[in-house]
């Protein structure tokens, strides 16, 4: 199945895209995306304990399961205000 | 009034979104960029806001049901700036009009608390000497 990566601040700039499009097995979940996304960059593997994930706009916890054409974003710690 | 723009903040704007002759009082908040962080000495030359634009309107209209529900019946403007912002200049801005005056200024901290603690924008800062940085909010903090 094929889901939305969205990557913001300092994700977006350790990963090299603000958005993209990424390849899951079927029942993939939120966790087995961040894996694929940042096997090979260990700076952005460090930032997983501060990193809260969104589906289709919901914060959701690694185990969520994802379905065709999901939005998914990978959000740092935030800075707003 | 829910927004996330680059473009600059309207106070009078905010205001006027909020007024209703059923109300009292209203409140307002502009945040405004700072030449220094705390913890560091180092002057801000420009700050860079990025947003999930999408997720971050649905949350304010979220924050917005939320301190109406604490609060009582309000009227709330929540608009948060994108992209550069000059030193000095709003990068965010609440405005709420209420029947009474307590739970303006109540809800008026409520939203910029809870915005600062959850909305998914972030702020990168950028140093005289070309350096830059992503500033987190620290939970309960003053930053």
């Amino acid at each position: 199945m094929r889901v939305r990566v969205l990557a913001f601040a300092r994700l977006r700039e350790l990963l090299g895209f603000g958005e993209r499009d990424l390849e899951l097995a079927p029942r993939a979940t939120l966790d087995d995306a961040w894996r694929e996304l940042t096997a090979g960059v260990p700076e952005a593997v460090r930032l997983h304990g501060s990193t809260r994930f969104a589906r289709n706009g919901v914060l959701s916890d690694g185990g969520t399961a994802l379905g065709e054409g999901d939005e998914i974003a990978l959000l740092p710690p935030v800075g707003g205000g | 009034m829910i927004a996330v723009s680059p473009d600059p903040i309207d106070l009078g704007a905010l205001v006027a979104a909020v007024g209703d002759p059923a109300h009292g009082a209203i409140c307002t908040f502009l945040g405004t960029t700072r030449l220094t962080s705390p913890g560091d000495e180092r002057p801000v030359a420009a700050l860079d806001y990025e947003a999930y634009t999408t997720m971050a309107l649905a949350d304010f209209h979220a924050i917005a049901d939320e301190a109406r529900a604490r609060f009582g019946p309000l009227a709330i403007a929540i608009v948060h700036r994108t992209g550069r912002v000059e030193l000095g200049e709003a990068s965010v801005g609440v405005a709420v009009g209420a029947p009474h005056r307590v739970a303006a200024f109540d809800a008026c901290e409520f939203a910029i608390d809870t915005l600062k603690a959850r909305a998914p924008i972030w702020k990168r800062e950028q140093y005289a000497d070309g350096a830059t940085a992503w500033i987190a909010n620290t939970p309960g903090g003053t930053a």
